[in-house]
């Protein structure tokens, strides 16, 4: 028998339950109680592409050192559903805690030698206290949460206090909560030997920090960014951005007087239609962006070539989910990256963001409408599911009182009646950026056809050679500038020198940061680069130039990242070393030190022709 | 034809309208497709359309999708902004448009193939929404561009050039368009412009989504007598329920008619449809017996055109919307960012 676990603010809890049975609530509540206790706290839902029935869990990492990426493991696990049981008992640490309802007795068989088993009596609890089958259902999360409250010492004043802002208009409802979180915790507190080895104590540690989906703060970037227009499919893990963007714009965006809306959202009637609107809507001078995952990205590969070739600007956040086809469709990848970049077909490239966290999704949001108008082109912010649909304790959002919006170059009325020359694809200063003029604009002046079909500086219909390869070039020229707009890479030296680099980039971050003071630990030191943009600056690949070895970790298969790099840079292949985490869940810093770790070994050890793969 | 210009000179007396423009302001580029094409007529009621009402022209956003149809905009209103989008999807560039600025005129022309093969969801869904704008079919059968394949509007069993029989049953948007909700709704044939030239004015005017089928023969590949979209066959058969008279303002009533055979509809803006029956039980303002009168003409083998149905006040999507009465694409940081007060609130809500 292994000693128990014994940690103070730094374990993971892991709640394994039916979906649709009411637990997101009291789980919620619980990341939210550690939270107000100051302790940080993030929580990762894993859920089932169904509405009712299949298993869901909510895992909290609780981290007083800040470490807020998955760690990995499980150290008390509520085990609420028997169809996991196994896998959920199996997950858990040796010296673990187990909680479960004991009602009815399980036979020694199902349980472990080597974990702490503690057994309450939900289902009898409940069933004493309420006779409403539903309550007795819905109660029964908040029991739960009552007695972990009495396991871990929890601050049952902070719990209280988020029943009654949760509640909050529906004042009746929070007697009954408390009473219920008091039931569980009155019983624990008799029964059980409380607290365990696993405790929470207060501390000042959150600051000012707040706790938000990636998908609410990307659709709010949206709105400080002035995006009117947003036109949508449902599609998991993106509906809830455009259904934020609905919720802020009422909030935000109607008149004081008329009450009238200050954007419109259409739900379209498929990606095709969303994506065509957004067009629409940014060749006639409208902000607009849409919001999809890998199927639709799919779906509006050709409209995206028509934005990307007629030059017109688009926003599309895609929030990434496990592919290929429907995939894991509710749960996390980074597996777009190359059908963004090179969206469409024949000849195409497509700027992408890669924001880290929700805080970035905001700020990206915003930059990258600045961006679509300033390069007029498609722009993608390519989150993922674990940002998108994942609560994240992040910096406070904050925003430039003076910033203005950059509207790109649109010849107005006054330039056309001073005589400005227009050439809608003429690039006048060598940024390979054309001016262009929405409809509507000058009575003679400045009106074009914009087509998909080749023309000329002009926008006259050709089918030259020459033209066209000009036009080819200049894109180009234009794809090149967009590096000086699009946010930089993000460099960190390694306490000592070191021959190994390791480039991520989004939602991987939280887990790097960790496994690089685990290696630095043992050891073993890297200097990284985060992505946050393509095309890559030249950071990216002095970078690469300045390291004999660099991982490239990211959460697909096909390492999407270090072929774009290898096709952008003309790299050698041979000194990118792949780490991948494709699984659906996000990556966690133990996968990264044992890959790193691992690798190290082989390539420090082996010949290197033989060892790299 | 890039290389064909057409001469800026123009008659001195050529007739103006009341902006100062000539028929002239409002043409495009020298035409490129077959002699004798149905499309052209269209473009030119088209023209003499926005000429009659005096619209600028630049007000005016003309939206395609691909196909000989979506080639016209190019050869009328050459001071209007144009964009020829992707194959089938004009609608959604269209509804984009419009939800950015409200302020202008969308004209979106389309073919059979654009809008009842490959664009047959995007045709629908704009209408039921009710977007402001004049959707125009170019109503041919076939596919030119690609020489001579049935559209989803070919009669069922006609016969291509090299011999394949087409066995699909034809899709009538007329009836499509009545169902889905379209406030204006009529057909017309490109061989008539008396009769259609009044129907573009009134679908202009007209709030909300204006929808007009026109017959327009193809002369390279579907001008045979036994095919319902042939010049021969829409004369023989043509059963026009009324004949309009489209009015900017109130006039007076000047000529006799019979009484029962006048109808006279005001719309949104006020400008007036005046409506000579020629079908006398026709009330182009009952979509139900519309619907049921186009049955049972078509089963008669005839082609119903004139203004088949006609809502004034149905709305459209910005009023649905209820979106602010400025276009959204000229509202800046003043009218759009909530700044750092409201993110203050919204991170203090958050903790």
């Amino acid at each position: 028998m292994p000693k128990p676990l014994e940690a103070v603010n730094d374990f993971v809890v892991k709640f394994a339950n039916v979906n649709g049975s009411g637990s997101a609530s009291a789980n919620g509540l619980f990341a939210k109680s550690v939270l107000r206790m100051g302790v940080p706290a993030s929580s990762r839902n894993i859920f089932p592409s169904n509405i009712q029935g299949l298993p869901t869990w909510y895992e909290v990492r609780i981290s007083e050192g800040g470490h807020l990426g998955r760690r990995g493991g499980v150290d008390m696990m509520v085990a609420m559903n028997p169809e996991t049981w196994d896998e959920d008992i199996a997950e858990i640490e040796p010296g673990g805690y187990l909680l479960y309802d004991s009602t009815k007795p399980l036979p020694k068989s199902k349980f472990r030698e080597d974990i702490f088993v503690i057994g309450a009596p939900l289902t009898a609890i409940c069933n004493r206290a309420y006779d409403d089958p539903r309550q007795r259902q819905l109660f029964k999360n908040i029991v739960y949460l009552g007695v972990l409250s009495a396991l871990l010492d929890m601050d049952v004043a902070a719990i209280e206090e988020l029943i009654g802002e949760q509640f909050r208009g529906k004042d009746t409802l929070i007697k009954p909560n408390v009473h219920a979180l008091h039931l569980g915790r009155d019983w624990a507190q008799t029964e059980l030997a409380c607290p365990i080895g696993l405790r929470l104590e207060r501390r000042d540690k959150v600051g000012e920090r707040i706790f938000v989906t990636g998908n609410d703060a990307a659709a709010l970037g949206a709105v400080y960014g002035g995006a009117t227009v947003c036109a949508w499919y449902p599609i998991t893990p993106s509906s809830s951005l455009a259904e934020a963007f609905a919720s802020h714009c009422r909030r935000y965006r109607r008149d004081a007087e008329t009450k009238k809306s200050r954007y419109a959202i259409i739900q379209a009637e498929d990606e095709l239609a969303s994506i065509g609107m957004v067009i629409g809507a940014g060749w006639n001078g409208a902000r607009a962006f849409t919001a999809t995952s890998g199927p639709g990205i799919s779906l509006m590969q050709e409209f995206i070539g028509l934005a990307y070739f007629a030059e017109i600007p688009a926003v599309i956040f895609d929030i990434q989910r496990g592919s290929p086809s429907t995939g894991m469709p509710t749960r996390t990848q980074q597996a777009d990256i190359l059908s963004a970049a090179y969206a469409s077909h024949g000849d195409t490239k497509h700027v992408l963001l890669f924001p880290q966290d929700p805080n970035e999704a905001f700020t990206f949001a915003a930059d990258a409408l600045d961006l679509a108008d300033r390069l007029q082109t498609p722009v993608f912010v390519m989150l993922d599911l674990d940002i998108g649909m994942n609560e994240w304790l992040i910096e406070p959002l904050s925003w430039d009182p003076d910033r203005k919006y950059d509207r790109g170059k649109v010849m107005n009325y006054e330039m056309l009646e001073a005589g400005a020359e227009f050439g809608r694809y003429l690039d006048v200063d060598s940024d390979g950026i054309p001016y262009r003029t929405l409809p509507g604009t000058h009575p003679t002046r400045g009106a074009f056809f914009t087509r998909g079909t080749t023309k000329d500086e002009y926008a006259r219909y050709t089918e030259e050679g020459r033209p066209y390869v000009a036009n080819m070039q200049r894109l180009l020229r234009k794809f090149e500038t967009a590096k000086r707009y699009a946010p930089r890479p993000v460099k960190r030296e390694a306490r000592e020198p070191t021959r190994f680099g390791a480039i991520y980039f989004g939602s991987t971050t939280l887990a790097m940061e960790e496994a690089l003071e685990t290696l630095e630990t043992r050891g073993i030191h890297l200097d990284t680069l985060r992505i946050r943009s393509f095309p890559f600056h030249d950071e990216v690949f002095d970078f690469v130039a300045s390291h004999e070895r660099l991982f490239v970790v990211e959460q697909n298969r096909d390492s999407q990242m270090r072929s774009l790099l290898t096709i952008e840079g003309e790299v050698d292949p041979a000194r990118l070393v792949p780490i991948l985490h494709y699984d659906g869940t996000p990556i966690t810093a133990r996968f990264i030190v044992k890959a790193v770790a691992d690798m190290l070994a082989v390539v420090t050890l082996a010949p290197l022709k033989k060892a790299l793969p | 034809m890039t290389y064909i210009v057409k001469p800026r000179l123009h008659h001195p007396k050529l007739p103006i309208n009341a902006l100062g423009y000539t028929h002239r302001d409002y043409e495009g580029s020298i035409s490129t497709l077959c002699a004798g094409c149905g499309h052209d007529s269209i473009s030119a009621a088209i023209i003499q359309s926005c000429f009659e009402l005096a619209l600028p022209p630049h007000r005016i956003a003309k939206l395609s999708g691909i196909g000989c149809s979506s080639k016209t905009p190019t050869y009328f209103l050459g001071q209007s902004h144009g964009f020829n989008s992707v194959h089938g999807r004009m609608p959604s560039v269209l509804t984009g448009a419009n939800l950015a600025n409200r302020d202008l005129i969308y004209l979106g022309v389309s073919g059979d193939g654009d809008s009842a093969s490959i664009g047959l969801g995007q045709f629908a869904h704009c209408i039921r929404r009710g977007v402001d704008m004049v959707y125009i079919v170019e109503n041919n059968g076939v596919y030119g561009l690609t020489k001579g394949q049935f559209s989803a509007t070919a009669d069922k069993g006609s016969k291509a050039r090299r011999g394949a029989v087409n066995t699909d049953s034809p899709i009538d948007l007329v009836a499509m368009a009545l169902q889905l909700g379209a406030s204006f709704v009529a057909r017309s044939f490109s061989g008539d412009k008396m009769q259609l030239v009044p129907l573009i004015k009134a679908a202009i005017q007209h709030k909300g989504a204006a929808f007009i089928d026109v017959i327009s023969p193809c002369v390279a590949f579907n001008n045979n007598p036994e095919s319902t979209k042939s010049f021969d066959y829409v004369r023989a058969h043509n059963d026009a329920v009324n004949q309009l008279d489209f009015m900017v303002t109130r006039e007076a009533i000047t000529a006799d008619y019979a009484p029962g055979t006048l109808e006279t509809v005001v719309q949104h803006d006020g400008s007036m449809l005046r409506l000579r029956k020629l079908a006398p039980d026709y009330d182009p303002r009952d979509r139900v017996s519309a619907m049921t009168y186009l049955q049972q003409r078509h089963a008669a083998g005839e082609v119903v055109t004139g203004l088949l149905f006609v809502e004034e006040d149905h709305g459209d999507l910005h009023e649905f919307l209820d979106t602010v009465e400025a276009p959204l694409n000229a509202l800046g940081e003043n009218e759009l960012c909530p700044g750092q007060e409201a993110l203050d609130r919204y991170n203090a809500a958050h903790r």
